[in-house]
């Protein structure tokens, strides 16, 4: 569904990715896992179109998408809650959703899928008329992935869904993630919290200052006594 | 009320600041053209006028002014944006602002080439005609200047509701939105924010012409210097209501206005420097303005 | 830091300027009477265009602070030296007089003391603007400087005693090529040891990260306030030269698009390079004048011909680099670069 194939991109001179090799197929949960400024994130925005690559090709159900600005992206399926959930806070929870559909003009079709948000993010409905702003770190980021749902994208990016959210939120998080693929979204998640995205992922990347370190099944890599160490801290 | 006129010229200063952060130093001069183009227009096209009054305009007449005045001013406007804002988006905010100056010079001096250096009459509005000037006899002068400027709050009045419908209540208005909170993340949505930009400065414009028209028949005259101090002081109503902030550059349109006027009658020559007073005590007490949000200055 | 060997000492070049003063004198009035005086004077409104544009490259570019008031505090540099060299001048002069300074002398003196007490008196503005408004940033510092550039000049407009709105007439003819000369080379002096100093590497601090200079322990506020009293006492100079120069006051002509004038140099040249505000003030000097032929356009080219440099050149002519010497003669040499990592 989704190919990355030899991938460069530069911040100014600065190198972000090194021929980066990625591969998404449809119906999966992908994990990107790695430190701080390994390129988890360069890779999502290169995908969404935030970055250009200097070098490589994004294709997307055979199409090559690399260079397409980011509201084309979206148009084509794919759309991403970005890191720090970047909420519109001057909008109330229902704008922002709506925003999440500006692609389509489907009015029943967007209607059915606000109560599929609703129906994974409760929460979300008693607050719809409150300001985004007004919302905790939690019901933000819930706000940010259904936004992201509500173009009806055929691939989800979601990028460090968890950062700053306390356990039991994680956990529900990641719960939810697993009920959006199983209603047929294909996922792309990056993580620092390798740990929980690889016990819900089918396959993980591991990503090293800019570069693939090792690929291979979610159930692997967990056992892998490198990873283990490095990115499990055991 | 020349609180209403910069309350339409703040408008869209607050609102290409809004998605843009640029102080859009040409927006003066935009409403300076856009009250050429309306003086044009009537001129030209034989727009409704008075009866066997040929420098009176009626009300039809000057709504028909005002509409192809704002449709001029906004195609300014858009193409400006295009021109000269869009290849900057990334470059340093600085550069663009140099850049609005440059265009702003452009728009002064070309205007000055294209329609002279010298004040140029404006049509008077229906009933407003002091006795003087008008052929009609009767009525103090003082009542007829208040008729202009009700009909003017009137009509300003009504551009900021439907200003206010379309940011609240249409999918492009929160777009508009969206894009002034976080325009990478807009993107994110779908939203093509260039298309979004130039909607903002089709509107700002098209406020700027209206408002340029309006002065016209306030002051009966136009110069192509006029949206020099008046956009000095706009801006300052955009700010002092709190940049960003449409509420905020409607009431801090009246706010300059009325405290422009109230000392004007008093000490005329004093009026700017208490104008600029209020400004700088303002900024100090409430840097933020008096509506404005605490938007994040990039530290 | 690069070039503090290039640079001689402060109290050395002190040493160097009273021969290179007399020579200069000497080549000034020589070049007066060589050329035509429209070129002379245009010579000699590029030199105070460059004090004026060096002193608020130290504001704009070196501190990363916006400022837009610059010819407010040029008039008030105006009005004060005025203040000496026409009201104050019995009392001087018999000052001057009673310590039996010869009376070739008695011009150069009170002028100089014009010039210092313009320096001081736009820098205690500078003061006063400066403490409540660097608090602000951003935008809205931008703004308080423009409203206290156009209220300065509203006040003095409002005041009759000098002159109200038709301003000042009769101020002696005394900027001459010497002034402006010794006023350009200091200025730069200011601008370059500032620079290569502890302090101006605050300033640095400051520009780049103010949050970040502030907690490495950096009072910033403090040296925001020192960055605009330098810069403002500049501007002082340059609007006492200026009206000795015009031989008058028209506060019209310190207005809000002087100041711009001045920003555009600074953006023009390049935010934080000297050399590069002296070029362009120099050269946006010229520019009008080069543009005459075309008469009744040349504002119109002049304009977009600055919309078109800044759309070709966003980071301005020189960037932040400083044109020097071993430039021109071709060595390359590599400036630290101050990119910061992104994260990914």
């Amino acid at each position: 569904m989704l190919d990355i194939q030899d991938v460069e991109v530069y911040y100014g001179a600065i190198q972000a990715l090194y021929a980066i090799n990625v591969s998404v197929q449809e119906g999966e949960i992908v994990t990107l896992i790695g430190a701080n400024g390994a390129g988890k994130s360069t890779t999502l925005r290169t995908i969404s179109g935030l970055v250009r690559p200097r070098r490589g090709r994004v294709r997307f159900m055979d199409k090559d998408i690399s260079g397409l600005p980011p509201h084309e992206v979206v148009r084509l399926g794919i759309s991403q809650s970005p890191e720090g959930r970047r909420v519109f806070s001057n909008l109330s929870v229902f704008e922002n959703l709506e925003m999440g559909a500006y692609v389509r003009s489907d009015p029943e079709g967007m209607a059915s899928d606000l109560e599929q948000v609703f129906g994974l993010f409760p929460r979300l409905r008693e607050r719809a008329k409150q300001g985004a702003g007004t919302l905790s770190g939690g019901e933000q980021q819930m706000l940010a992935i259904g936004r992201a749902l509500m173009s009806r994208p055929k691939l989800l990016l979601l990028d460090e869904p968890s950062l700053g959210l306390a356990p039991f939120l994680v956990r529900e998080i990641f719960g939810i993630i697993t009920d959006i693929r199983s209603k047929g979204t294909t996922v792309l998640l990056v993580e620092q919290n390798a740990r929980q995205a690889l016990s819900i992922a089918d396959r993980g990347y591991v990503l090293e200052t800019g570069q693939v370190l090792i690929s291979d099944t979610a159930e692997e890599l967990l056992a892998s006594e490198m990873i283990q160490k490095a990115y499990l801290g055991e | 009320m020349l609180g209403s006129i910069y309350a339409l010229i703040a408008l869209g200063y607050t609102m290409v600041y809004g998605v843009l952060r640029l102080i859009n130093f040409a927006h003066g001069d935009v409403y300076m053209v856009g009250a050429f183009i309306g003086l044009y227009a009537w001129r030209y096209l034989g727009l409704p006028s008075e009866e066997g009054q040929a420098q009176v305009v009626s009300t039809a007449g000057l709504l028909l002014m005002m509409l192809i005045a704002m449709v001029g001013a906004a195609a300014l406007g858009v193409l400006i944006e295009r021109v000269a804002y869009r290849p900057l988006r990334r470059a340093p905010r600085l550069t663009a602002l140099i850049t609005a100056i440059g265009v702003s010079m452009l728009l002064e001096y070309g205007g000055q080439l294209v329609f002279g250096t010298t004040k140029q009459d404006y049509p008077w509005l229906a009933g407003t005609v002091p006795s003087s000037i008008g052929s009609a006899a009767g009525g103090s002068s003082g009542i007829s200047i208040d008729r202009v400027d009700v009909i003017i709050l009137v009509i300003a009045v009504l551009l900021v509701v439907v200003l206010q419908i379309i940011v609240h209540g249409t999918r492009p208005g929160k777009a508009m939105r969206a894009v002034a909170f976080d325009r990478e993340a807009a993107s994110l949505m779908g939203i093509n924010t260039d298309t979004i930009i130039a909607l903002t400065f089709i509107v700002g414009s098209a406020f700027a012409g209206a408002a340029g028209v309006l002065v016209g028949v306030r002051n009966h005259y136009v110069e192509p210097l006029m949206g020099l101090t008046a956009g000095i002081k706009a801006f300052v109503a955009a700010v002092v209501g709190g940049i960003g902030s449409i509420p905020g550059a409607a009431l801090g349109g009246l706010i300059m206005g009325l405290s422009e006027e109230a000392v004007r009658a008093f000490y005329p020559e004093l009026a700017d420097a208490v104008v600029f007073g209020v400004l700088i005590l303002i900024l100090v007490l409430r840097p933020c303005g008096l509506i404005g949000s605490q938007t994040a200055e990039k530290v | 830091m690069k070039g503090n060997r290039r640079h001689l000492p402060t109290v050395a070049w002190l040493a160097l300027m009273a021969p290179v003063a007399l020579a200069l004198w000497a080549a000034g009035s020589g070049l007066e009477s060589l050329l035509v005086p429209y070129y002379f004077r245009i010579i000699l409104l590029s030199g105070i265009a460059v004090i004026a544009a060096v002193s608020l490259n130290i504001v704009n570019g070196f501190t990363g602070q916006f400022s837009i008031g610059h010819a407010g505090f040029m008039l008030v540099g105006a009005y004060a030296s005025a203040g000496i060299t026409m009201f104050a001048r019995p009392f001087t002069e018999s000052v001057l007089r009673s310590a039996h300074v010869p009376d070739v002398m008695l011009m150069p003196l009170q002028f100089a003391a014009a010039i210092a007490v313009a320096a001081l008196a736009a820098s205690i503005v500078g003061l006063l603007v400066g403490l409540p408004s660097l608090r602000l940033r951003g935008d809205y510092l931008a703004i308080a400087t423009l409203g206290f550039g156009e209220g300065i000049r509203a006040i003095f407009v409002t005041v009759d005693a000098v002159g109200g709105a038709s301003g000042l007439h009769n101020i002696p003819p005394l900027t001459s090529f010497v002034w402006v000369f010794l006023g350009v080379v200091g200025v730069i002096i200011t601008a370059r040891n500032l620079a290569a100093s502890t302090h101006g590497r605050a300033l640095f601090a400051i520009r780049e990260d103010e949050l970040a200079a502030q907690a490495v322990g950096i009072d910033t506020f403090r040296y925001k306030v020192l960055a605009f009293l330098i810069s403002a006492a500049w501007a002082g100079v340059a609007g006492a030269l200026l009206a000795h120069l015009d031989l008058g006051i028209d506060p019209r002509s310190y207005s809000f698009m002087k100041s711009v004038e001045i920003v555009v140099m600074v953006v023009l040249g390049g935010l934080g390079s000297v050399t590069g505000s002296v070029i362009a003030a120099v050269g946006l000097t010229w520019l009008p004048e080069i543009l005459r032929p075309v008469a009744e356009y040349r504002m119109v080219f002049y304009s977009a011909l600055l919309v078109l440099l800044m759309l070709l050149r966003p980071r301005g002519l020189f960037g932040r680099k400083e044109l020097g010497l071993a430039d021109l003669l071709g060595k390359k040499k590599t400036v630290p670069n101050a990119n910061r990592k992104e994260g990914g």
